[in-house]
Order: structure tokens, then C-alpha cells, then sequence
């Protein structure tokens, strides 16, 4: 308490008070919400990929939380609520990210994504004057795409 | 007479003398700089989260990642975090050495986490994946490659910051700071939660 009172008297900061109790709580559940996650991976235990990633999901989350309450010492009055704002703003932020990247880039993977039967220079060894032009951008992508190859294999 | 109204209209003030200074400012400007790299972490995240499975028909995580590797790695940081709690505490009670231990204690762990994290790096180069190999390769090094640059950074600011308190004491400029990376390194502890989870762990799934 005194510590506390000798800070307070400059500039009247407000000063975060940690205890060793609260590190030491974040630290037990850290330990058991890492633990966890390594156990279900390492131990195959969740045979079914999706469901698994789920469950890794929900303990990241979780983790993060115990992290911010217990290490960052979140509370919704720091800064008259501005940090909380902020993290808020953040995390939507970050949410969106996420989420809209991930969902434009699968739905351009499987909608755009040209199946062989679509390219007719690969579907047809006989190609009409017309399919020829129409492969033309294909072919001249080709030495590209060869180069490509042949860098990566270097 | 017109000297006075000159003086009358020139030194006009826009602002008060004493501008309202926002308490302990400093601790929210430093957490807005930690939201945005947040971003920072989102957009490479989302990256990986695109490119993380086009192997280029090269090297794939599940081959390659060492998961006993990850652990230990994630335990060096969860213990920092630790510790550095520890030397937050001896620093309330005013106790020099103690703060200075436990920062010390709070580097090494740091070092051991940086080290382990090359070796892997070096390893994986060796098994083949480097950040010219394939997508996969590039998203992961950027990644996991930043996180590590940030503990770089944590580590001269500890060492820094150690000095620092080792010539002035635990003075209000000192502890202001000393706030500031503990943000920062519980942090980055937080993101690290996001890569063993996204990268290693689903990785090898």
C-alpha cells in the first residue's frame, strides 16, 4: 500500500497494482489451455480435422482473453475506457481481416480456378483455328509458368 | 493609442496555458501502437491462412514441423511472461535487484526462445523450405519471421531498459517504461498464442 501511495503522488498516475497471485493464476491456466491444445495434436486424439481445428480455435481464443485479463491487466476503466475501445476497434478490425480474406480467397480458389475440361488446348490434342486463338493467352502464359518450375526446382 | 490595439489583437491565444494533459497518456498511445500491429499480425495471419497449403509440390508443414520444437519454444515465452510479472511486482515493492533479476531471468528466456526459434529456421532451410521455395514457405518465414523480430526488438529494449534502471533507479521516467514492455512483451506472448495455434499446430493436423 505505501508503494502505492508513493507513485501516486506524481502526477497522480494510475498506476496498475499486479499481484503475484494474479500472474501466477494466469500462468496456471496458460499452462493448462497450451497444454491442452499440444496434448489433442501430438496425441491424435480428435480424428476428424475440422471439428479439431475448432477446438484449437476455441482454446486460442480463450488463451488470449486469460492473457489480456491477467498479463495486460484489461479492465474496462484504463484510460477512462479508452484501451477497451481501442481493443475493441482491434479486434473487429482484425476479425474482418481474417474472415473476409479467407472467405474472398477460398470462394476465388474453387469458383475461378480453371478445371483442365475449361482450357481447350489441354482438353483438345486437335485444336480449331478458333481454339487456337482462343488458347493463345495460355500458351503465351506457359514459358512463364515454365520458368516458374524451373526456379523452384533450382 | 495604436500601439495598444496592436498588442490588443497580435498575441492572440488559441489555447489554454495549461493544456489538459491526459493522465498516464503515454500507456494508451503505446497500447494504440500495439493495436496496430495487431493488424500488422492479422494481415500476415490472413496470408498464411491463403497460401499455408500451396507447397509449390515441395516440403509441407506436417513433414517438417517439430512439435516438441514448438513446446519448448512456447514454454520459454509462457515462463517469461512469468517472470516478468515477478520483476513488476519487486518493482512495486521498490526492490532494485529483484526487478533487475527477474529482467535478467525474463532476457535469457527471451535469448532461449530466439535461439531455439534460428535453429529452426536453420533446420527447415536444410530440410528444404525456405522462403523462395513455395508459398507456403514465404507465408511461414514473414509470419513467424516478424514475431521473432519483435522479440529481437523486446530483447535490446530489456537490455536497454536495464541499464537504464541500473544508472537512475526505479524513477517515475524508469517505471513508465518498464509498464510500456511489459505491454509489449505480453504481447507478443499473445500473438505467439496465434502460431503455435494457426501455424504448428493446424499445420500438422
Amino acid at each position: 500500500m505505501s508503494a502505492h501511495d508513493m507513485h501516486a503522488d506524481h502526477h497522480g498516475e494510475e498506476e496498475i497494482h499486479v499481484t503475484t497471485g494474479g500472474y501466477v493464476t494466469g500462468f496456471i491456466l496458460a499452462v493448462i489451455l497450451t497444454v491442452i491444445p499440444f496434448w489433442l495434436v501430438m496425441g491424435n486424439v480428435i480424428q476428424d480435422r475440422s471439428t479439431a481445428a475448432l477446438v484449437l480455435g476455441l482454446f486460442a481464443a480463450v488463451q488470449v482473453v486469460v492473457h489480456m485479463y491477467f498479463f495486460l491487466h484489461m479492465n474496462g476503466k484504463l484510460q477512462g475506457g479508452w484501451t477497451m475501445m481501442s481493443t475493441i476497434f482491434a479486434v473487429v478490425f482484425v476479425m474482418i481481416t481474417l474472415a473476409g480474406t479467407l472467405w474472398v480467397m477460398f470462394h476465388m480458389n474453387t469458383n475461378m480456378m480453371p478445371k483442365h475440361t475449361d482450357i481447350p488446348a489441354l482438353s483438345q490434342p486437335v485444336a480449331t483455328p478458333a481454339v487456337e486463338a482462343a488458347a493463345a493467352p495460355v500458351a503465351e502464359s506457359s514459358p512463364a509458368a515454365a520458368a516458374h518450375t524451373g526456379h523452384s526446382s533450382n | 493609442m495604436s500601439n495598444h490595439t496592436i498588442s490588443a489583437v497580435g498575441p492572440r491565444e488559441y489555447h489554454l496555458a495549461h493544456e489538459p494533459h491526459p493522465e498516464n497518456g503515454t500507456s494508451l498511445g503505446f497500447w494504440l501502437y500495439l493495436m496496430s500491429d495487431c493488424l500488422i499480425f492479422a494481415a500476415l495471419f490472413a496470408t498464411y491462412g491463403v497460401l499455408g497449403r500451396s507447397y509449390a509440390g515441395g516440403a509441407t508443414g506436417a513433414e517438417l514441423f517439430s512439435l516438441p520444437l514448438v513446446a519448448l519454444n512456447t514454454a520459454f515465452l509462457l515462463v517469461s511472461s512469468l517472470t516478468f510479472g515477478f520483476a513488476l511486482i519487486q518493482k512495486q515493492k521498490g526492490n532494485l535487484a529483484g526487478t533487475q533479476l527477474w529482467l535478467f531471468i525474463t532476457g535469457i528466456l527471451g535469448l532461449c526462445f530466439l535461439g531455439v526459434e534460428l535453429y529452426e529456421f536453420a533446420h527447415l532451410m536444410h530440410e528444404g523450405l525456405t522462403p523462395q521455395s513455395s508459398a507456403f514457405g514465404s507465408a511461414f518465414f514473414t509470419l513467424v519471421g516478424t514475431h521473432g523480430l519483435h522479440v529481437t526488438f523486446g530483447l535490446i529494449w530489456l537490455v536497454v531498459l536495464m541499464l537504464q534502471l541500473g544508472k537512475h533507479g526505479i524513477t517515475p521516467e524508469n517505471n513508465r517504461r518498464l509498464m510500456c514492455l511489459s505491454m509489449f512483451w505480453h504481447f507478443l506472448d499473445v500473438v505467439w498464442i496465434g502460431v503455435f495455434t494457426f501455424v504448428y499446430l493446424m499445420g500438422v493436423l
